[in-house]
């Protein structure tokens, strides 16, 4: 890592001799892939679009391994103007006060004009702080949503289930019969743990779900989840759900190829799912919910990640990120975003553009994701604020896995995340004393 | 007789000083940092950090999960030292036999040691996928539903057999020429006393082999320990989950992709304890009881 870190900035340096009067910032980045094209892309269109700045993408990996090369590189005072960071280091990089530069007070200082209530409700909160001021630039938004093979619920004579209810007595009996796994999903902690709280309006953690102080206690402990598990591991008895393994790509491909009829996944696989060849016609729905828990139903959390402005630089290249900000504001930059992969809109804007352009007509799936955003909030709909919560994240995994292979009961499994998860909390407010 | 040395007495500390300054900027310093944070909570970024004295270590020391990964750790080193040791001596005996293509055959056997563990993980991967890995298939023949990266022991078995494949070819290397370093007039002496191949080994073969295969017994559990790395983060494929790992590869989900540096340099301490009661065990206990021609 110091190799690359030495190398990238040589390679900056260089075209720091090179440029003249251009001012130069660099953009971390965690989209790889097509994703990474559709990243350069946006890059390049920004730097042809003026003179003045000239912003450089550069891939590093994964979530995780960017957010640890950026720390890495932060206190060896290297970082870049422009960090991805994710949801869940979003704790991490907002507690650090200092490492960055808040995007409002960046783009307020530079004439940008801003307006928190042009973004769209589900996006606007979840990396602001606590008296609403937003920190982290939204930039890949998505949710977790409900894919489905058009043509197994054809065969099997049901529509997409808006209910949990729906799905175990009527949807998943009826695949079965047409010879499909019913159920497949990506991400436990993301799909089934964050955001069944929110769409359940239930409180995920103390502390106002962790925005309000660090002393926070999870609060993932609770009966509805805890019968939310207990099904899931009934449906996997029964032959309605499938569990692949911790990893996403596993629990997806069973889809693409066919075997199983509805996957959760990511708003954002739309793309992804859209220019493969799948051998089938896919739409997708609303993540469904209990009507033992709600009547009325939230919207969920945005997942994805934002972009940070990096502590530390000058005025010229804080001026530049925030025109590359601006830039990608524009409902134009954002329409094409939304459009290369599936990932939603982050402005009323932006989406009223979509809109207008009948991007929805063509394909109704991808509105599916921003429609469940900007369901009705609630009280603890706007996101969660907790440290260390890749490592709470990986306990989840870990029990959940042992769940689902049988080691653990659901009960024993919960006492431990609970108790795991408060510990680690503990320890992070230490790290911000 | 002249006696050959420095006149100087700085000469000889000169000569060593970029070997020494080698050893402190790369090994003592960040040893000593590393000890210094354990002691620590820090935030990531490095803006607070509390003292919190030995509590990084007794929070390990009473985490069921960590001993629980430390307990995979031996079972892991034991099965993979023994396994790759014991496949190792077996396929060199039977090479050192070989006269006709036997180039040919110790080629096939060592090509291997050029793999680097991640294209090892991500070979074993394929093999072991989940809906059409040939090894999997296999398995299903047999009436085993191989899932890895589901069921934990499964995933454990694959880590085995891909840190064994990976290093069964150093091991040859070194079996081999041990055997062929054995004097042939021993050998012919064993012959003449002896009919039995079996006791022919165990009796004389062996214990001259013995050096080599102290030394190593200790390369393989250091591998086992600590280049299995790669293997372990390819198979996982980067998620932790439910799966098997060690406490090397803990040391790096906590600090690299946790960004607890208190926690994970408390162990890495605790790892660093482990390397040097190795050590010790093998200049102390063992080396008295082995004899090198």
């Amino acid at each position: 890592m110091k190799k690359l870190t030495l190398a990238s900035a040589a390679l900056t340096a260089l075209w720091t001799g090179a440029a003249f009067a251009e001012t130069e910032i660099t953009w971390w980045h965690a989209m790889g892939g097509d994703l990474g094209e559709t990243v350069n892309q946006i890059a390049a269109d920004f730097n042809a679009s003026q003179d003045e700045y000239k912003i450089t993408p550069v891939f590093k990996g994964s979530y995780e391994e960017t957010l640890t090369a950026g720390i890495a590189a932060f206190r060896a005072g290297e970082q870049p103007n422009i960090m991805q960071v994710f949801d869940a280091g979003a704790a991490t990089v907002i507690g650090a006060k200092g490492a960055t530069v808040p995007v409002q007070d960046l783009l307020t200082e530079n004439g940008v004009d801003f307006d928190i209530n042009d973004y769209i409700s589900g996006v606007r909160y979840f990396y602001a702080d606590a008296d609403g001021k937003m920190i982290g630039m939204p930039f890949n938004s998505s949710s977790p949503i409900m894919y489905y093979n058009v043509d197994a619920l054809a065969a099997a004579g049901v529509t997409a289930p808006k209910t949990w209810e729906e799905f175990q007595t009527v949807t998943a009996p009826a695949l079965k019969e047409a010879g499909y796994t019913a159920l497949s999903q990506s991400h436990l902690p993301w799909i089934f743990t964050e955001n069944f709280m929110s769409r359940h309006n239930l409180p995920f953690a103390t502390n106002d779900n962790g925005y309000t102080g660090t002393d926070t206690k999870i609060l993932v402990n609770n009966d509805a989840i805890k019968a939310h598990f207990t099904a899931v591991t009934e449906w996997q008895d029964q032959g309605y759900f499938e569990w692949f393994g911790t990893g996403w790509g596993d629990n997806q491909t069973p889809f693409e190829e066919g075997k199983v009829a509805i996957w959760l996944g990511s708003s954002g696989s739309f793309g992804g799912l859209a220019n493969k060849d799948l051998g089938f016609e896919f739409s997708a729905d609303y993540l469904p919910y209990w009507e033992a828990v709600t009547e009325a139903p939230t919207q969920t959390f945005i997942g994805g990640a934002a972009l940070f402005a990096m502590a530390g630089k000058s005025d010229a290249e804080n001026k530049a990120t925030a025109a590359f900000f601006e830039y990608m504001t524009k409902p134009e930059t954002q329409y094409f975003w939304h459009q290369e992969t599936g990932y939603v809109p982050i402005t009323e804007a932006a989406y009223d553009l979509a809109k207008a352009d009948g991007h929805y007509d063509r394909s109704p799936a991808a509105e599916v994701g921003i429609k469940q955003l900007s369901l009705p909030a609630g009280d603890y709909t706007k996101g969660y604020r907790m440290g260390f919560y890749v490592q709470i994240r990986d306990v989840m995994n870990r029990e959940y896995g042992r769940i689902l292979t049988g080691e653990t009961s659901v009960e024993d499994a919960f006492n431990a995340i609970e108790k795991e998860a408060n510990e680690l909390l503990a320890r992070f407010a230490k790290t911000q004393g | 007789m002249k006696k050959a040395g420095f006149t100087q007495a700085w000469l000889p500390i000169l000569l060593l000083v970029p070997q020494l300054s080698i050893i402190l900027i790369f090994f003592y310093w960040p040893a000593a940092q590393a000890v210094q944070s354990s002691f620590y909570l820090q935030d990531p970024f490095g803006f607070g950090s509390t003292f919190v004295g030995a509590d990084n270590y007794t929070d390990l020391l009473g985490n069921a999960e960590y001993k629980r990964i430390a307990w995979f750790t031996v079972i892991f080193t034991v099965s993979v030292t023994f396994l790759s040791l014991s496949l190792a001596l077996l396929l060199a005996v039977k090479a050192d036999k070989v006269i006709r293509g036997a180039k040919g055959y110790r080629t096939l056997l060592m090509w291997v040691y050029a793999v680097a563990p991640p294209v090892a993980g991500f070979i074993g991967l394929i093999m072991f996928n989940q809906s059409w890995g040939p090894i999997t298939r296999t398995f299903a023949a047999l009436g085993h539903d191989l899932k890895i990266g589901v069921n934990y022991w499964d995933t454990a078995g694959a880590m085995i057999a891909v840190s064994v494949w990976k290093q069964i070819p150093v091991n040859f290397i070194f079996f081999l020429s041990g055997l062929q370093s054995i004097p042939r007039s021993v050998r012919e002496a064993a012959l003449i006393d002896n009919r039995s191949a079996s006791s022919r080994f165990w009796g004389v073969t062996f214990p001259l082999l013995a050096p080599t295969g102290f030394f190593l017994l200790i390369i393989n559990i250091t591998y086992a320990l600590f280049d299995t790395f790669g293997v372990i983060d390819t198979l996982v494929k980067g998620e932790p989950g439910n799966n098997p790992m060690t406490l090397v590869y803990k040391v790096y989900v906590d600090g690299f992709r946790g960004n607890d540096l208190g926690g994970s340099s408390a162990q890495s301490v605790i790892l660093m304890v482990l390397v040097l009661a190795l050590t010790v065990f093998q200049f102390r206990m063992v080396e008295r009881r082995i004899h090198y021609t």
